[in-house]
């Protein structure tokens, strides 16, 4: 969607400065990322230079990060099956306890609300002990949902306010309206509302995505098998050969594939909120 | 109506479920831990808890041990590489009581406090050849005379120097003395590009604890005297810290100094711009690795610290192995410790990780030694190296430590002062250890 | 119950009374099944180790040393202890250091993140050739993990790092000072402006395209048209972003403690503080802080709503109509 805000007039004599704020925040963006690249394209040898391009270019940090003692692919496909899991569970109980608060009248709202957003004012840290003790009591020490269900309640909050807020945006005459055309309250809402919200559900799903796959100090104590262990988790314990040397080539390697799948992910969501936004008809 | 109820239900069930997990969690705070040396019996399957596994060494060492244990294999449990969470780790298990890891690979200066609170077992001293290893090692591994863990690896730091620079200038043998290190600087001077004259750990972290200690020591002092009392009132302790802290005023250190972590001491040093620097034997091959990543390839030598009247003395780093009070299958796991302390396994072990054994024999050992030229030296560093304090509270010894330091190194505090008030934390800090 | 508590949008005019009670019920039996999972997974997660941390933080505990044995002996007791010795003396002096740390993070990058996200959305919004390397460039940030953009700014920031290089300057970035905290501040709103960016470019991204349409042909200007219509439209989701990021800021640990390090005066949050009790094994006095923590949480984001964000919890505006 095109925001039509700037008129002719203006866009010529605004448009380079545009371009420049365009640049300046793509640059202030991109910039410690391509610092973080250019690291991880080094030679490990070459990991204090400052030069800005890699001088020669080596995959050899690549190559150590997914050496076969670190287990970094499989913690790579660990990571994509916690996150996946999170963000579905999560955005099916986000979104009926969203729905219930924008859209249904009754009492107590505000104290439910609260009480939501008060679980995401505890330090984490603080969690940590009494949640691992809860695990070891029930077994889970080694097992997925002992990451999924942490994650689910990290994010879980900022879902369902986030989805309160755009819920309540969307005209209550439209559901009205599918109502009388006899559509039931469940239809109505798949039909009329869901379509409209998508730009607000698609970008809930991004942030509980990034947030399940960057959590780490649950996923760091409640499994210990390196089979089961997050990608994360796996960086947390590359160190060099020895003791003291820190292998931050290696490292910016890992973070480098860690993030690239994150955003081009992101990127196909994104598509999808344009399309959906197109297809549901807000014109 | 039904509604409502069914809401304020879940509000109170939220609170009422809330109540009843938080009250069933009594239980844990109260738990006093009087555990009495139990026998270490059982045999099965155990764990291995430590750092990477970087060389793939352990793993070698696993694997032969497995493979004659068929029904007591290890496994190896791979923790973060910070000491920290490590330490995090271990304490959350024992926290838990959860028997996941059975045998620790634990810090040094863990041992008091991990055996007073009944974390890990004592051992049966007449199952280690406790007499061939070096002595200052087997120490760390004992609290109220007895045996806690097995040791297991050791690290002193040694004076890195160049020795191209000292030879150019005419200087045949390392400084013994901070005297001489400076006047040496000052000769050197003017061939060194500007190179900056002494390194070592400055930022506020474990490291400052290690650096600190050996400056106090190498003065003739001791942060913790042999009753464990803090000594610090000591004149000479003021010389050890004095040291440091007018190296910085002085520019002996570079003002970076302050930044450095053992990584951005070795870029300072493999780039050309230290004389001098106190580092762990890892730097060795580092710093004289030939694909370009040093400039001092073949350009340095290493030396015992030096001290104020004389040689210095290190502070003792490693690691020691210990049986988790909760792991299941301690006889196993004490077998095995056994096996992996043993002289012919950690002879394997320097070989293919460059780690330094406990077992003083090897550090004579020819074949080891071309393999390792600062063997020797590093031999006396250990053999001198002053233990951190063993006290339980440790990890508020240190933070006390590196606060004081820290203050005086950047001149918040006089070094006076800051001993003074060192002084008195660590005083409170053992009193109700 | 009569009909006068019911919004008269839920229920279409003219229906019989009868029905509107009945469906009221059947409207609180589906809220309650639409909300149970959520408060249920939230009460057993997060609810439990709050309310064992509350009852923890009320529990001295006195050590000693078996003199024979060296093993440590606890007593324990029900006290205030933990919570007056956050405010005296010299723990005092590092609560109150750690308390305005926490405060002026939050404050300034929460400033700075809300305009430079803000700002990220509206270029997002529009269309223009390029727009989706302009958005995954924007994205980048946000989408590596914590614990190595830590790494990576410590790197970038050590004395012979790039920072240094790149402006001409030998400061000591990771030293006691107010360039520590400058180093926190430029890491965490690096980080974190794409997240207010994307919040509000959803928020953009609902907001009907006729109502540009009308102010285009009302002669609005672009200035009065972002601060008369797309602000107030953007408000809800704007609100959300910012009062969460103010959660997690206040709650800010990882990115001081990787970057600068933990017990530095100049960037020691209350969050801090609280890890280092733990780790020293003092369970009550953590609990304490977390507890600390948590209230001036509570205050802050009650305040923020009850000033701001009252729509979220009430009607909500901005509805097109």
């Amino acid at each position: 969607m095109s925001a039509p805000v700037a008129t002719g007039r203006r866009r010529r004599g605004a448009g380079w400065l545009y371009y420049v704020g365009i640049a300046a925040i793509v640059v202030y963006c991109l910039a410690p990322f391509y610092w973080m690249v250019v690291s991880a394209l080094r030679r490990p040898a070459d990991q204090f230079s400052n030069a800005l391009l890699p001088d020669p270019p080596s995959l050899d940090n690549l190559v150590a990060a997914f050496s076969p003692g670190n287990g970094f692919g499989r913690a790579l496909l660990n990571s994509v099956i916690v996150a996946s899991i999170t963000t579905v569970l999560t955005l099916i109980l986000g979104i009926s306890a969203a729905y219930a608060l924008a859209r249904l009248e009754f009492r107590g709202k505000g104290t439910i609300l609260s009480i939501i957003i008060a679980t995401s004012m505890f330090p984490g840290i603080a969690v940590v002990v009494p949640l691992l003790q809860l695990f070891v009591d029930i077994n889970w020490i080694n097992t997925y949902q002992a990451m999924v269900l942490p994650s689910m309640s990290f994010a879980l909050p900022l879902a369902i306010w986030l989805l309160t807020a755009f819920f309540r945006q969307m005209p209550f005459e439209l559901e009205e309206a599918a109502q009388i055309d006899g559509c039931t309250p469940a239809e109505a809402f798949r039909k009329v509302i869901m379509p409209l919200a998508a730009p607000g559900v698609f970008t809930t799903a991004i942030l509980v995505f990034i947030a399940a796959w960057n959590e780490f100090i649950i996923a760091v104590s409640v499994v210990n098998k390196n089979e089961l262990k997050t990608a994360n988790v796996i960086v947390s314990q590359f160190t060099g050969q020895y003791q003291f040397d820190q292998p931050f080539g290696t490292q910016m390697a890992a973070g480098v594939v860690v993030t690239v799948p994150l955003v081009i992910a992101v990127l196909l969501f994104q598509r999808r909120i344009v399309e959906g936004l197109t297809a549901g008809g807000v014109k | 109506m039904r509604g409502r109820h069914g809401l304020a239900g879940v509000v109170a069930g939220f609170g009422a479920l809330a109540l009843v997990v938080g009250l069933s969690a009594c239980g844990e705070t109260k738990t006093t831990d009087t555990a009495k040396p139990g026998a270490l019996e059982g045999k099965g399957p155990i764990t291995l808890a430590t750092g990477k596994d970087t060389s793939g060494y352990l793993q070698g060492a696993l694997d032969k041990w497995n493979s004659s244990h068929p029904n007591e294999q290890v496994r190896l449990i791979e923790l973060p590489e910070s000491a920290d969470q490590q330490r995090q780790q271990m304490i959350q298990n024992a926290q838990t009581k959860s028997d996941a890891y059975t045998v620790l690979n634990t810090d040094v200066v863990w041992t008091a406090e991990f055996a007073a609170n009944g974390w890990i077992e004592q051992l049966p001293e007449d199952q280690f050849a406790l007499d061939k290893m070096l002595k200052g090692a087997v120490e760390t591994t004992k609290y109220f005379n007895k045996l806690y863990a097995a040791p297991y690896l050791t690290d002193a730091g040694m004076l890195y120097y160049r020795k191209d620079l000292l030879d150019a200038a005419g200087i045949t043998a390392p400084p013994k003395t901070w005297d001489e290190l400076k006047s040496a600087c000052q000769k050197v001077a003017p061939q060194a590009g500007g190179a900056g004259c002494y390194g070592g750990q400055f930022e506020k972290y474990e490291g400052l604890t290690c650096n600190f200690s050996e400056a106090v020591a190498s003065a003739g002092a001791n942060v913790v005297d042999d009753q464990g009392k803090p000594a610090l009132s000591d004149a000479k302790a003021k010389q050890g810290l004095d040291f440091l802290v007018k190296s910085f005023q002085d520019g002996t250190i570079p003002k970076e100094g302050i930044t450095y972590k053992e990584e951005e001491g070795r870029r300072a040093f493999q780039e050309g711009k230290l004389i001098f620097h106190r580092q762990w034997p890892y730097q060795y091959a580092k710093a004289n690795a030939t694909d370009g990543s040093s400039k001092v390839a073949g350009k340095f030598a290493v030396a015992p610290l030096p001290g104020l009247t004389g040689p210095g003395k290190a502070t003792l780093g490693g690691h020691n192995l210990a049986i988790s009070k909760f792991g299941k299958n301690k006889g196993t796991a004490l077998e095995f410790i056994k096996f992996l302390t043993s002289e012919a396994e950690e002879k394997v072990h320097l070989q293919k990780t460059s780690e330094a054994p406990v077992y003083a024999a090897l550090y004579d050992d020819p074949e080891l030694v071309k393999q390792f030229p600062y063997l020797p030296v590093l031999k006396d560093a250990v053999g001198s190296a002053v233990p951190r304090p063993r006290i339980v509270k440790y990890n508020d010894a240190t933070t006390a430590i590196q606060d004081e330091a820290y203050a005086a190194l950047t001149g918040t505090k006089s070094s006076e002062q800051a001993l003074k008030d060192l002084q008195t934390k660590l005083t409170s800090i053992v009193g109700n250890k | 119950m009569t009909a006068t508590s019911v919004d008269a949008r839920t229920v279409p005019a003219g229906k019989p009374r009868g029905h509107v009670t009945n469906r009221r019920a059947g409207v609180g039996r589906l809220a309650f099944l639409l909300l149970s999972p959520s408060v249920l997974v939230l009460g057993l997660v997060i609810g439990y180790p709050i309310v064992s941390a509350l009852r923890i933080s009320f529990v001295k505990t006195t050590e000693g040393i078996d003199a024979n044995t060296g093993l440590i002996t606890r007593t324990t007791g029900f006290s205030l202890d933990n919570y007056t010795n956050i405010f005296t003396g010299e723990t005092g002096r590092l609560f109150w250091n750690a308390f305005w740390n926490t405060t002026t993070f939050t404050v300034t990058t929460v400033v700075i993140e809300t305009v430079v996200g803000v700002c990220m959305a509206l270029i997002m919004n529009r269309a223009f050739r390029g727009r989706g390397l302009v958005r995954a460039s924007i994205l980048v940030p946000w989408a590596i993990p914590t614990a190595i953009s830590g790494l990576l700014w410590r790197w970038i920031f050590t004395s012979q790092g790039i920072a240094n290089d790149v402006l001409n300057t030998h400061v000591l970035w990771t030293t006691e000072g107010i360039q520590s905290w400058l180093a926190v501040v430029i890491a965490d709103t690096w980080k974190t402006a794409p997240f207010i960016g994307l919040l509000v470019l959803a928020g953009l991204q609902i907001i009907p395209a006729e109502v540009y349409e009308a102010a285009k042909i009302d002669g609005a200007d672009a200035w009065r048209t972002f601060w008369r219509i797309t602000l107030p439209l953007v408000q809800p989701a704007l609100v959300v972003a910012v009062l969460f990021r103010m959660l997690d800021v206040l709650r800010m640990f990882d990115l001081p403690f990787v970057l600068i390090g933990r017990g530095k005066m100049s960037t020691d949050t209350l969050s801090i503080l609280a890890y280092n009790e733990m780790s020293n094994l003092r369970f009550g006095p953590a609990a304490a802080y977390a507890t600390v923590l948590f209230v001036y949480v509570a205050i802050v984001a009650y305040v923020f709503v009850r000033v701001l964000g009252a729509d979220i919890v009430g009607r909500g505006v901005g509805r097109s109509k």
